[in-house]
């Protein structure tokens, strides 16, 4: 009775591996089978749970920019950025990409923040309209004691000619006043001369900065910067309060409108700089995937061939649990989702190779016991098949159980690391290596024991090389 | 099988292969590519026919008076190297590189020097962080085998064999990035640390029969360790064979992003096999020689 059981399991697994099979298939290897009904049922049971692609898989860009702290208060930092974290999302989600990443990173003392456009079909404006944000500025003048010392430093470092160009001319310094506190920018013109400028109006903060900014600096000049570059400097006349300014220059009428815009969409509340940049090509994305499917095949067959020729029957079972693992691993990427990148696939594939070490160090140990029961050693020579397969796997165990180990050791490790080549590789190797030790204590055990009950038990034989 | 009979064999020719490697790694030095450098890359394919490379040069310099580095890859692809290569630079480079005939790209990448210097550093903390790991492992896992020689010479052995393998794995990239313009980036050190993981399974096997046979058998360690090695011979074997069959696909099939990741991968695992029969065991006996002496 129990061994009907049993047969039914197996046939279980069977249908199991067809169907998840079927599942796990990537709809463009469907595609080539030209039928309409299969295409159309894969999608059905597939199409609701697509394969994540990384960015080197379906193209796009990944940009790390880092941002300059310098001129904000440490502990005001992590709110910085989550401002200028929104601030990029909401340039970003303009730009209409799906599923935009926009994460902060901290490397040490620093931030970063890092970007990421999949599919994208034109990085370089993408790029444009994230990295050319106006970061607005007000700096006002330093005092004598002030440029006295500026000089006598720049004096130091770059010698006495460059500090005499800079002699004669007003020095700024930076204020609190930035971007950060503007509410509206809009295009205006100057009722006398109807030249075009950008009114401003800062928020109930910023207008109380401005006003003390304008009254500590009366008959001093105010300038205005616009990503370090000074844009008009005018003389202050008298306190401002209301916290509306003006931006007067040599602007032609685009000009002026879209700087105003960009002010608007949100000026950065602090700059930032551009110090990794991948763009990956659609095509190139394409072919990756395409190669990674024939290599992974092409690893498969030959592992299922090397198995098979050398330990028959039991090589037969090894492949099959090889396949149900197989099958498991990519249904687990697809549901967790893990976003399978070119190196993640790698790692699949050298885990399939990795996975079969357990079965080769079962099947070693089996052929050692068949053989010490057909020399009639005392102990075992009335064991049966059965019972020696117990015996194998349980002392194969320890050594299996250790070599995972060290991998997954160096899966961890390499999963701190934390870059996104070598990240995806360790995800998939350690997941791989996990649910492979399931697949051989568990399922190659199951299939083993099976076969061994039935009359294939007796034909020794065929279970070892 | 006498396996130890030609100890001396054995040890002269991976003491001398790490000798070159020395050699390679202090006169040629590792070739490291923009991940560690910083620098810039940008890979562009001619969807027609690609242009002599000294044409493009030429274009280049009188375009943007810049010297840029530029290697065919692929059949009609090129690769443009510089030191840093920014957003509008990028733009003027695919201009210019238009008049030559339609191109498409196929990636760029931008890493600025400090993020490189930042991996560096990052990368050796793992690295060390994965040898301290897998000495206290194997310091776990020898505790017990103190017969003949103390456990901590077992573990010595098994850290020897693996330094053997990652070291000449360093010296073979030295050679290749002389030669054939190897460069050495962050999936070298990753494929690095993988066989560090990896190459110890093939010792811990073997070594692990020897603690079962000292308990079984009667005979002298000599005899112990060959009796252990030749029963442990086929599955160190096939087990590396199957991990380097999956991997010889990827590398003639899987393209050319992941074709020195798994180069590496291919050369340390092979290297690792060989330490773990060659090496480690070896060393084991010529401890127990010197503790009789």
């Amino acid at each position: 009775m129990q061994s009907i059981f049993r047969w039914i399991g197996v046939i279980f697994l069977l249908f199991l591996i067809a169907f998840g099979g079927f599942f796990v298939l990537p709809g463009s290897l469907v595609e080539k089978i030209k039928n309409p009904t299969i295409l159309k049922f894969h999608r059905k049971i597939a199409g609701f749970r697509p394969y994540s692609l990384g960015l080197d898989l379906q193209g796009g860009v990944h940009l790390v920019y880092s941002a300059d702290l310098s001129k904000i208060e440490k502990k005001e930092w992590k709110e910085a950025m989550e401002g200028l974290r929104d601030v990029i999302e909401r340039r970003v989600n303009l730009f209409g990409v799906k599923e935009p990443i926009v994460q902060i990173e901290r490397v040490g003392e620093g931030y970063r923040l890092i970007v990421e456009l999949a599919g994208i079909e034109d990085p370089k404006k993408a790029i444009e309209m994230i990295g050319k944000t106006p970061y607005l500025e007000f700096r006002e003048e330093m005092s004598e004691k002030e440029k006295k010392e500026f000089l006598k430093t720049l004096e130091k470092r770059f010698g006495k000619e460059v500090a005499e160009k800079f002699k004669n001319q007003p020095l700024f310094k930076p204020t609190k006043l930035t971007g950060k506190y503007l509410k509206r920018a809009y295009l205006q013109f100057d009722p006398t001369t109807m030249k075009p400028s950008i009114g401003l109006e800062f928020n109930k903060e910023g207008a109380k900065i401005f006003e003390e900014l304008t009254k500590r600096n009366v008959g001093k000049r105010l300038a205005i910067f616009i990503d370090n570059q000074i844009i008009s400097a005018p003389v202050v006349r008298e306190k401002i309060s209301g916290g509306k300014a003006q931006i007067t220059g040599d602007f032609t009428i685009e000009e002026a409108k879209r700087l105003a815009r960009n002010l608007n969409a949100g000026a950065l509340p602090v700059p930032i700089k551009l110090i990794v940049q991948e763009n990956i090509g659609p095509f190139l994305g394409k072919i990756s995937i395409k190669k990674s499917i024939i290599a992974g095949g092409v690893g498969l067959l030959l592992l299922i061939f090397f198995m098979i020729l050398i330990y028959r029957l039991s090589g037969i079972l090894a492949s099959i649990a090889l396949a149900f693992y197989g099958v498991c691993l990519l249904s687990l990427f697809k549901f967790i989702p893990v976003t399978l990148t070119l190196s993640g696939i790698a790692g699949f594939i050298l885990s399939l190779g990795m996975a079969v070490d357990a079965n080769i160090l079962i099947f070693e140990r089996l052929r050692e016991e068949i053989l010490q029961r057909k020399k009639l050693e005392p102990k075992i020579s009335k064991l049966t098949l059965e019972n020696l397969i117990s015996r194998a796997f349980s002392r194969a165990w320890p050594a299996i159980r250790d070599g995972n180990l060290t991998t997954l050791i160096t899966c961890f490790i390499l999963f701190l690391m934390a870059s996104g080549f070598v990240q995806g590789f360790a995800l998939t190797l350690g997941i791989g290596i996990l649910t492979s030790m399931f697949s051989a204590m568990i399922i190659t055990r199951f299939l083993m024991k099976t076969f061994a009950k039935s009359p294939f038990g007796n034909w020794e034989k065929i279970w070892r090389r | 099988m006498d396996f130890l009979k030609y100890s001396k064999i054995y040890f002269i020719f991976s003491g001398s292969l790490i000798l070159a490697s020395f050699i390679f790694l202090l006169v040629f030095g590792l070739k490291f590519g923009i991940d560690f450098k910083g620098g810039s890359i940008l890979e562009i394919e001619f969807v027609k026919k690609r242009p002599p490379l000294s044409e493009l040069r030429d274009l280049l310099q009188k375009q943007i008076k810049k010297e840029f580095i530029i290697q065919e890859a692929g059949k009609k692809g090129i690769l443009i190297k510089a030191k840093e290569i920014d957003e509008s630079l990028h733009q003027k480079i695919l201009k210019a590189l238009k008049k030559k005939g339609e191109i498409r790209e196929k990636r760029f990448e931008m890493i600025g020097p400090a993020v490189g210097r930042e991996l560096k550093r990052k990368t050796l903390i793992a690295l060390i962080i994965a040898f301290i790991f897998i000495t206290l492992y194997i310091a776990l896992a020898f505790r017990k085998a103190t017969f003949l020689i103390s456990s901590w010479q077992y573990g010595l052995s098994a850290l020897i064999a693996l330094f053997h393998d990652i070291f000449i794995t360093c010296g073979i990239f030295a050679l290749l990035g002389k030669f054939l313009n190897i460069e050495v980036n962050i999936p070298f050190v990753a494929a690095l640390l993988t066989i560090l993981g990896y190459s110890i399974n093939d010792t811990i096997v073997v070594f692990d029969r020897c603690r079962e046979n000292l308990k079984k058998r009667q005979e002298d360690f000599k005899t112990i360790l060959n009796i252990s090695l030749s029963e442990t011979l086929a599955r160190s074997l096939f087990t590396s064979l199957t991990t380097l069959l999956v991997l010889f696909a990827i590398l003639l099939f899987g393209g050319e992003t992941l074709f020195s990741f798994v180069l590496t991968l291919i050369i340390g695992i092979s290297l690792g096999t060989y330490s773990s029969i060659f090496i480690a065991t070896p060393l084991c006996f010529l401890f127990s020689k010197k503790k009789v002496k």
